[in-house]
């Protein structure tokens, strides 16, 4: 992995960091390099509450806030905002003001690499218009001031538009500081980390590939 | 939440009848139904603080449960309701989970905005 001076990280949903990035998120920080995470929402428009439930519309954005701090702390990010956007209503959103709101907080954390989801190829309308919020607020800036920005993409056709991922970090050796980030998200996830752990344990090759490798998608202007 | 008490969810529609109140409506299938599947329409209505207020509301059905407020000029509904609960703030929260507890419908009542 390339060296950074500090990283920021724009993602819509508490749980979006975990799956995709956590690895590269905890590589960084292990090694000095300063992570801000800037989440939009609190994902209050999350399905998951549980056979019996235990949670309410209501009380879910509680919950989910709780265990954003709780993944930001096993990963070592000792800045967290959260932006206070409402879950699935991003993208409705004026784009410029978006962007611009994007653009301040890039501008104060003046990261060498910023990532975000690949607009268009990020599956859910929220990370689709999170994405180009950031495109958009980096293309505003001048050439020789725009810091780097991995995208992550996993729309069904993405490879065949976009190509291959140019940027794959192998995280292994934080793998268990994913793993702990992913099960912070517990009301989420609480299903598929059981799952997860043990198909790790039996060393289920596809599982440890999909753990150990993440894929990024420079972003060319 | 607990599964619907049908006497008790009634008592709580007629206590918000004929007031100004603010609705929750929503049906969601998730952002990711047609990503998994590619043949899964995928659909959805959401509105929050819709303030209205009705003339009586009615819950009917053997479960998953129906729950109707009819306006002087309207209607509201919805079904598959499954849950619910009168949270801390005195709010009647509806809510209709599917069989793995994900939520698909949920209708909410409050005399504040939400």
């Amino acid at each position: 992995m390339e060296k950074e001076r500090h990283v920021l990280v724009v993602f819509p949903h508490p749980d979006d960091e975990a799956f995709g990035v956590s690895g590269t998120i905890a590589s960084y920080t292990k090694s000095g390099v300063p992570v801000t995470y800037a989440c939009l929402t609190l994902g209050e428009m999350g399905r998951n509450m549980g056979n019996p439930p235990f949670a309410t519309r209501e009380s879910l954005p509680h919950i989910r806030k709780k265990e954003l701090q709780d993944a930001a702390n096993v990963l070592g990010i000792n800045d967290l905002r959260m932006l206070g956007y409402r879950d699935k209503t991003v993208e409705f959103e004026n784009e410029a003001v978006l962007a611009a709101h994007m653009g301040s907080i890039i501008k104060e954390v003046k990261p060498s690499l910023i990532i975000t989801f690949y607009p268009g190829y990020a599956v859910h309308p929220d990370h689709d218009a999170c994405g180009a919020a950031v495109i958009k607020a980096v293309k505003d800036m001048p050439e020789n001031k725009r810091p780097k920005v991995h995208c992550v993409a996993f729309s069904n056709n993405c490879e065949e538009e976009i190509g291959q991922a140019d940027v794959v970090n192998n995280v292994s050796e934080v793998a268990d500081l994913k793993v702990a980030a992913i099960k912070a998200h517990v009301s989420q996830t609480q299903l598929m980390a059981a799952e997860m752990e043990e198909q790790l344990k039996n060393q289920d090759p596809a599982v440890m590939a999909r753990i150990h490798n993440e894929r990024f998608w420079t972003y060319k202007f | 939440m607990e599964p619907v008490i049908i006497d008790q969810v009634q008592k709580e529609l007629d206590r918000f009848a004929q007031k100004e109140v603010y609705i929750h409506l929503e049906t969601t299938n998730g952002a990711y139904a047609s990503h998994f599947d590619e043949s899964f329409f995928s659909s959805g209505a959401y509105i929050r603080n819709a303030l209205l207020q009705y003339e009586h509301g009615k819950i009917t059905g053997n479960g998953p449960f129906r729950v109707g407020l009819k306006m002087s000029f309207g209607w509201v509904y919805a079904e598959g309701i499954t849950h619910f609960e009168v949270d801390n703030k005195g709010r009647l929260l509806l809510a209709g989970h599917d069989f793995s507890g994900k939520l698909a419908v949920s209708l909410q009542l409050s005399e504040q905005p939400f």
